[in-house]
């Protein structure tokens, strides 16, 4: 196990390297040292030279890949890409341009709002989705799977921005029930959350459960799943049990995946790096998963 | 099913306890605390960096400048801050010869400005100002050991606090020229106060060549500014610059002590992002004790503030409104003031009515909730609002939105050619400002006449401000020249029907914008509908503000879109914008038409240098009859500020170039509980509908589980 | 002379365009080549037998059909001007679409107005004859100018709009249901009369039935539409005046081309690199499952806003390439199309390579490989057939997840031009008028109805077609 996690962490080298390439390139086009400077410095009243000074200051005079006025290995590392780039490997952020912030600290600062909504909503919606598609398992080819199929057609029709504007509009401005926006410390978040978190769910549900429901369904018609109904064990026992934990391994698939998504906070070359980083943590313990789950499955 | 029942029954009795809008702790509720909301996080908080009004907001409250604003009086005024009168200015020749005060420009080789403040003003408690008994800095040479225990500002056990000193304002004058602090001002200062290029280049050098962790900028002497005394200092101007009085008001000139750059050099302050910029440190009647971007910004009253009184007289007018009813009263009022992370406007917007904010302004999209026009073109509440004990307060802003020509480097719209002037002319009209105005400002936008708003010293009202080429004066009433009259003027331009007299071809233009916003679709055919008038064909191309800034600075466009906010409030800052040796492409000035005139420019000079009076407003009538003449802009519009206010809040003057006007507001704490007691009654039948439903739903599902199950037990004992 | 001065226009074809006509083309084609194999044939019946695959399937062509009539571009010739050398043309680019539309797309009123009224939504000082202001709703230039003046006759109005339209409609299909009978009855030699009766009673294999009342419904709504919104607002209008209808129906241009184009781009790649990884494995494999995986491990929304500024810069300094805004517009729609296309590869992809590794093992293949013949060939006959069925539910699945992600995208401002008329940009606007008082609803609802019948028909029919193609559900 061990080993096998060492190996993916090696793989998972040259992956990050790429991913940085690409950010760096997407970054630095977007916007250049200047832009960056007259940015920061604001609009009135600059002269060029206060750019350079910024420029300089902050190691943006450099080239961006090759520095052809230094010799050996510092023709690589006097560049902005070395510079700015290279110690993301060591999730060293440095300091922001702006008004040289340590940026670790802040993304550990900002982490929390983001993630005190994403998780809840992630385990509320795993949580329904799968409630919903057992009973629309259970009552297959009732009227009442029938109904919850359109129902789930018809909420993945609707685009997650009505999810968010009608429930805006409904539960704060019409109901007073929940503050429309904000965020508190400690216990009393719980009420920022409510709203937030309802919509998530919401607007995930329709796509969730078709998807749970359709797993369920290529498992149930297995023949275990048969014998162990003809031996007279109560459907739900056959669904929770057998169904459930046979399931697992696609569910676990699809969740993990989307992990890095959570922490997704504002567009920063750093976020896109972390978000990466996750990622690729996020498939080792799926891969992890699937032993624990399902003994049979063996790490090579 | 009892076990059900009853769970049923505490989470209902949850929900209804617990589901109410207020988004603040119970704690905040009849405090004498004024709640307001910030958009986005603050990035310098550091007054030799900060040039935002974003930033403004907080600073103001915190720095005391040696000047500020009258908080009621208009036209503006400068009164003493922390300093005990306002300065005037001493004229030297060349030879150092005192000249008397009316001696003219050329003669003036420079201006010394003496300031003297007040004694006694103390510095807020702070950290790097603690000294232990032996007299000893605690906190300026802090171990790893006990870093880590420190996170925030409040986390410092000891604070102390010293008397401010004329070294103070001197010590931040340096930092201007800071090779790392980048101070925004630094380029046009270094022009005007002696000694401040020389210092910045000296700086560089040391701050390359040595990379020192802190720069002791009390080594450095800068030869144009002197400590007098502990209470007295000295400025020195190159030449004649009376502008130089407004900038001593703002936070830019505020003291800032040697301790203070000392404490925060540390790098271990670094590493956990304690900073000036994060933590400033000030003299004024509020300090800054929570900066959590996230989440919240604190303001609370300075402990060490030296006391200041509500001003004993006002404006015209004031004495009805209630503004004088405090007049004498020691300010601050308001212990606390605490302002909430809120990014969009319209959560701002429905928690202002709700009763959880207590100030306003309205976006365009809920004025008409907000305000009615009144007929005879006044702007007043609606009665909802009145109703709900809601004010209106309007204030013109010192700034100005303008489309402006490329005069410079463009053949069709710019240059002297008689043939653009019309043209430039005849646009002029067909854009109707006042439509524009009236869609996407509902009203809150008062048509340019000159490049001068209301309020600045050389804006005329009525029928001698307005613009002749473009207005009429009719029934007392500016009112738009018909459209023909500029498709007259087009077709004297060459233009006929918006087609080239010669060949035929289309007359095609293009605007040059920054986009972004939600209604700019709307905007921008807004735009295309207004040449059309005139069978122009308009191409709007909308960039990103970098890409727009690239191509002004390059003159790489016909017709721009850009707008103006005053440092102060003196026709020279706006006027300058349209100074030849200001232009953007040659010079890099803030001339982005890059109009030149010699004798606007003559007249310029001038100007710029004269004491408000007739023979000012005389030579700012002639700069602007040939700025309309010459049309470089069209003159687009001044926003006017309309700001909603509940009544729990007193006090309430904008003032939109001082924004420092927290200390003189008062709350009502009371007044505010009762209206939110009464506008944010919960709805629950939606909340008992779902639940019953889902009741229904699971009564259902359970029912027809039972009936399958038995149905299958009978088919099992069938086969069986 | 006349008609010579009516058809003189400058035919604009726009990149977009183009490849909407490309996929048109290639769509064409591939029904052509279907029909000649059996199997396919069988399959696409099943789709169509379904009654939801067939009406999902009408309302689908009707969407396509204006799609396809806002795609032929052109320029309106200028009136001749005196002393003028050779013809010069109108900058405004319109559409066939917004010729057959023709009246509301010109009928721009001030700011809002509600749907059906003939007011303004807003008070405004009128000036009175006696020279008085006062404040009141001002009548609209257009919607229900004909109606009189306190508009009392409004309800009669649009009854007797009604009626015209159902009379329209009647017309239409009732030629069109003759035209079915007529073409079945002559192909199975049997009496018009029988073929009738059988699609009556339902006893048809595809359900023809529903088929023609879908279409009946359609060409109902069509007809009203037409007739209403020629004296009305249907939907209102928006902040500047412009109709809303009009609007949301040439958003839907925006849509299909993101919902298509997207894969047309992205198809080459996925197929290609799936089956070249799974085919030859080693390095190969190696080289594009890093690929892959690099790509996606980047979070999805974080690459799309990068990229979509990237491309955006690159617009902005190179406008010499795009003179106008509509063809500045239209190459952003196309790097929208581009970039999504970039990152929805990726699951085809894995899907392919892991098809092609099984089928690779299958004997025919080893013996194909045997026999020399060369791997291009192998692929072109064994595996694009085999695979086909996947690459198609993966299109039609993905198409609806498109349009709804070019709306939120939009909404992020990371979508389409603001100048383009998109659903996304729509709800953008639509966020700030729900704010206001009374609230402005119209716009919201006009692009939920829109974008809801789109999105609906096409998971709909995806999943008929999914039935049909693959009733295991492998994919």
């Amino acid at each position: 196990m061990f080993n096998y996690i060492l190996r993916r962490l090696a793989y998972a080298l040259p992956i990050l390297l790429g991913v940085n390439i690409i950010t760096f390139a997407l970054f630095f086009v977007v916007i250049t040292p200047n832009d960056m400077a007259r940015l920061h410095l604001g609009d009135k009243h600059i002269t060029q030279e206060q750019i350079q000074q910024w420029k300089h200051e902050r190691g943006y005079d450099k080239p961006l890949f090759i520095n052809k006025d230094s010799q050996g290995f510092d023709m690589v590392k006097e560049t902005i890409f070395y510079q700015k780039s290279i110690s993301l490997f060591f999730l060293d952020f440095g300091t922001s341009d702006a008004d040289r912030r340590d940026i670790n600290y802040d993304i550990s600062q900002r982490m929390w709002p983001s993630l005190a909504i994403a998780v809840p909503t992630f385990i509320v919606g795993l949580l329904v989705n799968i409630t919903m598609a057992m009973l629309l398992v259970f009552f297959r080819g009732t009227h009442i799977d029938t109904l919850g199929v359109v129902l789930t057609v018809i909420l993945m029709s609707i685009s997650s921005l009505f999810y968010i504007i009608a429930g805006q509009f409904l539960m704060s401005k019409l109901w007073h029930l929940a503050p429309i926006s904000g965020y508190e410390l400690g216990f009393d978040a719980w009420r920022f959350l409510i709203l937030p978190v309802v919509i998530g769910v919401i607007s995930g549900m329709g796509a969730g459960t078709r998807w749970y429901r359709s797993i369920f369904l290529e498992e149930i018609n297995r023949d275990y799943v048969r014998t162990a109904r003809a031996k007279g064990v109560p459907e739900l026992k056959v669904l929770f049990k057998h169904v459930l934990q046979n399931a697992m391994i696609p569910i676990l698939t699809g969740v993990v995946v989307v992990i890095p998504a959570l922490f997704m906070g504002n567009l920063i070359m750093e976020t896109l790096f972390l978000g990466s980083v996750l990622y690729i943590i996020g498939l080792i313990i799926t891969d992890i998963s699937y032993t624990w789950v399902d003994p049979r499955v063996r790490l090579s | 099913m009892r076990f059900t029942k009853t769970v049923l029954l505490i989470v209902l009795a949850l929900l209804t306890s617990a589901c109410d809008n207020n988004p603040y702790p119970a704690s905040f509720s009849d405090k004498n605390i004024r709640l307001s909301a910030f958009s986005s996080r603050l990035k310098y908080l550091d007054p030799a960096r900060s040039y935002s009004s974003d930033e403004y907001q907080f600073i103001r409250q915190i720095y005391e400048p040696p000047l500020q604003y009258h908080y009621l009086k208009r036209p503006y005024t400068l009164i003493p801050s922390s300093a005990t009168e306002v300065p005037k200015p001493q004229y030297f020749d060349a030879n150092g010869n005192a000249l008397p005060e009316n001696a003219p420009v050329e003669k003036i080789d420079h201006s010394l400005y003496e300031i003297s403040i007040k004694r006694g003003v103390k510095y807020q408690p702070h950290p790097c100002f603690a000294r232990n008994d032996q007299g000893q800095f605690i906190y300026h040479n802090l171990s790893e050991q006990e870093l880590s225990t420190l996170h925030e500002l409040s986390d410092f056990e000891k604070t102390g606090s010293r008397e401010l000193v004329a070294n103070d304002f001197v010590y931040q004058i340096k930092r201007l020229a800071h090779p790392r602090i980048n101070s925004p001002i630094y380029g046009l200062m270094s022009e005007y106060i002696v000694g401040l290029r020389e210092l910045n280049e000296r700086l560089q050098k040391v701050n390359d060549e040595q990379k020192p962790d802190y720069l002791d900028l009390e080594n450095y002497p800068l030869t144009g500014v002197e400590v007098v005394d502990d209470y007295t200092y000295r400025v020195k101007i190159k030449g004649k610059y009376p502008q130089f009085l407004y900038w001593l008001a703002m936070p830019f000139f505020a003291p800032i002590p040697p301790e203070v750059d000392r404490f925060y050099s540390q790098k271990g302050l670094i590493k956990r992002n304690i900073s000036l910029n994060w933590y400033p440190v000030g003299t004024g009647p509020y300090m800054l004790t929570m900066n959590n971007p996230n989440y919240r910004i604190i303001l609370e009253k300075n402990p060490n503030f030296h006391g200041e009184v509500y001003p004993l007289e006002g404006a015209a007018g004031d004495k009805e409104l209630g503004l004088l009813v405090d007049a004498g009263k020691p300010v601050p009022f308001i212990d606390s003031a605490i302002y909430t992370l809120e990014k969009e406007t319209i959560p701002y917007w429905n928690k202002f009515l709700q009763g959880y904010y207590d100030a306003s302004g309205i976006s365009s999209d809920n004025f008409d909730q907000a305000v009615a026009i009144s007929a005879d073109g006044n702007a007043t509440l609606t009665d909802d609002m009145r109703d709900k004990g809601i004010r209106l307060i309007t204030s013109v802003r010192p700034t100005i939105f303008y489309f402006g020509f490329n005069m410079m480097l463009d053949q069709v719209v710019g240059g002297t050619a008689e043939s653009a002037r019309l043209l430039r002319q005849a646009i002029s009209i067909a854009m109707d400002m006042e439509e524009f105005i009236s869609i996407f400002l509902n009203e809150r936008g008062l048509p340019a006449q000159s490049p001068l708003p209301q309020g600045i010293f050389g804006h005329r009202e009525e029928d001698k401000g307005i613009n002749p080429y473009v207005y009429d004066w009719v029934n007392g009433k500016a009112k738009r020249k018909p459209i023909e009259t500029a498709r007259r003027l087009l077709a004297q331009a060459g233009y006929p029907n918006g087609r080239n007299e010669k060949t035929g071809e289309p007359l095609v233009l293009y605007l040059d914008i920054t986009g972004g916003g939600a209604d700019d679709k709307s905007r921008f055919d807004w735009y295309r509908k207004q040449f059309a008038k005139l069978d122009i064909q308009l191409i709007v191309r909308a960039t990103d503000y970098s890409r727009f800034r690239e191509k002004i600075q390059k003159g790489n466009f016909q017709i721009f879109l850009w707008g103006w906010h005053a440092d102060y409030p003196d026709p020279e800052n706006f006027f300058f914008l349209l100074y030849g040796p200001h232009s953007k492409v040659k010079n890099s000035g803030e001339n982005a038409a890059n109009y030149q005139n010699d004798k606007f420019d003559a007249l310029f000079e001038q100007m710029k240098n004269m004491d408000n009076g007739e023979a000012r407003l005389k030579i700012i009538d002639e700069m602007i009859e040939i700025l309309r003449y010459d049309a470089p802009w069209m003159w687009g519009f001044h926003p006017l500020d309309f700001s909603l206010y509940h009544d729990w809040e007193q006090n309430v003057k904008p003032h939109p170039i001082a924004n420092n006007g927290l200390k003189y507001l008062r709350i009502d704490a009371k007044t505010r509980e009762e209206y939110r007691e009464k506008h944010n009654q919960p709805v629950l039948w939606p909340l008992g509908l779902i639940l019953i439903l889902i009741i229904v739903v699971i009564v259902l599902a359970v029912r027809l589980y039972q009936q399958r199950e038995h149905r299958k037990l009978e088919v099992l004992t069938q086969n069986n | 002379m006349e008609l010579m001065e009516v058809f003189d226009i400058k035919v604009v074809i726009l990149w977009t365009d183009g490849l909407v006509f490309l996929l048109t083309f290639l769509a064409l084609f591939a029904i052509i080549s279907m029909r000649s194999n059996p199997y396919l044939r069988r399959t696409w019946r099943e789709v169509f037998r379904s009654k939801i695959g067939i009406s999902a399937f009408v309302v689908l062509m009707a969407y396509i059909t204006t799609g396809i009539l806002d795609s032929f571009h052109f320029r309106a010739a200028l009136e001749n001007t005196e002393n003028q050398t050779g013809t010069h043309y109108s900058g405004e680019v319109t559409s066939v679409l917004d010729m057959i539309i023709g009246q509301p797309h010109q009928h721009q009123e001030k700011t809002y107005s509600a749907p059906f009224s003939a007011f303004q939504f807003a008070k405004e000082n009128i000036e009175l004859p006696d020279g008085t202001i006062q404040r009141q709703y001002p009548r609209l230039k257009y919607g229900g100018s004909h109606l009189n003046e306190d508009t009392s006759d409004k309800v009669s109005d649009i009854i007797r709009r009604t009626f015209v339209s159902i009379l329209w409609a009647l017309l239409i299909w009732g030629c069109l249901v003759w035209l079915l009978i007529f073409l079945k009855a002559r192909k199975s030699q049997n009496s018009m009369a029988k073929i009738g009766r059988q699609i009556w009673s339902g006893r048809t294999d595809i359900p023809w039935k529903v088929a023609l009342i879908a279409t009946g419904i359609l060409i109902l709504s069509i007809s009203w539409f037409a007739q209403i919104a020629d004296g009305y607002h249907i939907f209102g209008t928006d902040k500047v005046g412009n109709d809303v209808f009009y609007q949301a129906v040439k958003s839907i241009r925006t849509g299909l081309i993101v919902g298509t184009v997207t894969t047309l781009i992205m198809l080459p790649l996925a197929i290609s690199l799936g089956i070249m990884a799974g085919y030859f494995r080693g390095w190969v494999d190696d080289v594009i499952q890093y690929l892959y995986t690099t790509l996606s491990s980047i979070p999805g929304v974080l690459l799309i806003a990068a990229a979509m500024l990237v491309l955006n810069v690159w617009i902005d300094n190179h406008p010499e390439h795009f003179p106008t805004a509509v063809q500045r517009a239209d190459i952003r729609l196309l790097s929208l199309c581009i970039i999504l296309g970039m990152t929805s590869w990726i699951g085809l992809c894995r899907l392919l390579r892991g098809e092609t590794l099984k089928l690779r093992e299958l004997g025919y293949v080893h013996a194909a490989q045997v026999f020399g013949v060369s791997n291009v060939q192998i692929i072109k006959r064994h595996f694009l057939p085999n695979l086909m069925h996947i690459v198609l539910i993966t299109v039609v699945l993905d198409f609806s997840f498109l349009v709804l992600a070019e709306a939120v995208l939009s909404y992020l401002g990371i979508g389409v031009d603001p100048t383009t008329s998109s659903w996304g940009n729509m709800i953008n606007a639509a966020r700030l008028e729900l704010a206001r008082e009374p609230v402005v609803w119209w716009s919201l609802i006009a692009a939920f109805l829109f974008m809801f019948g789109l999105v609906l028909a096409a998971n709909l029919f995806s999943d008929a077609v999914r039935r049909a193609f693959d009733p295991r559900g492998v994919s």
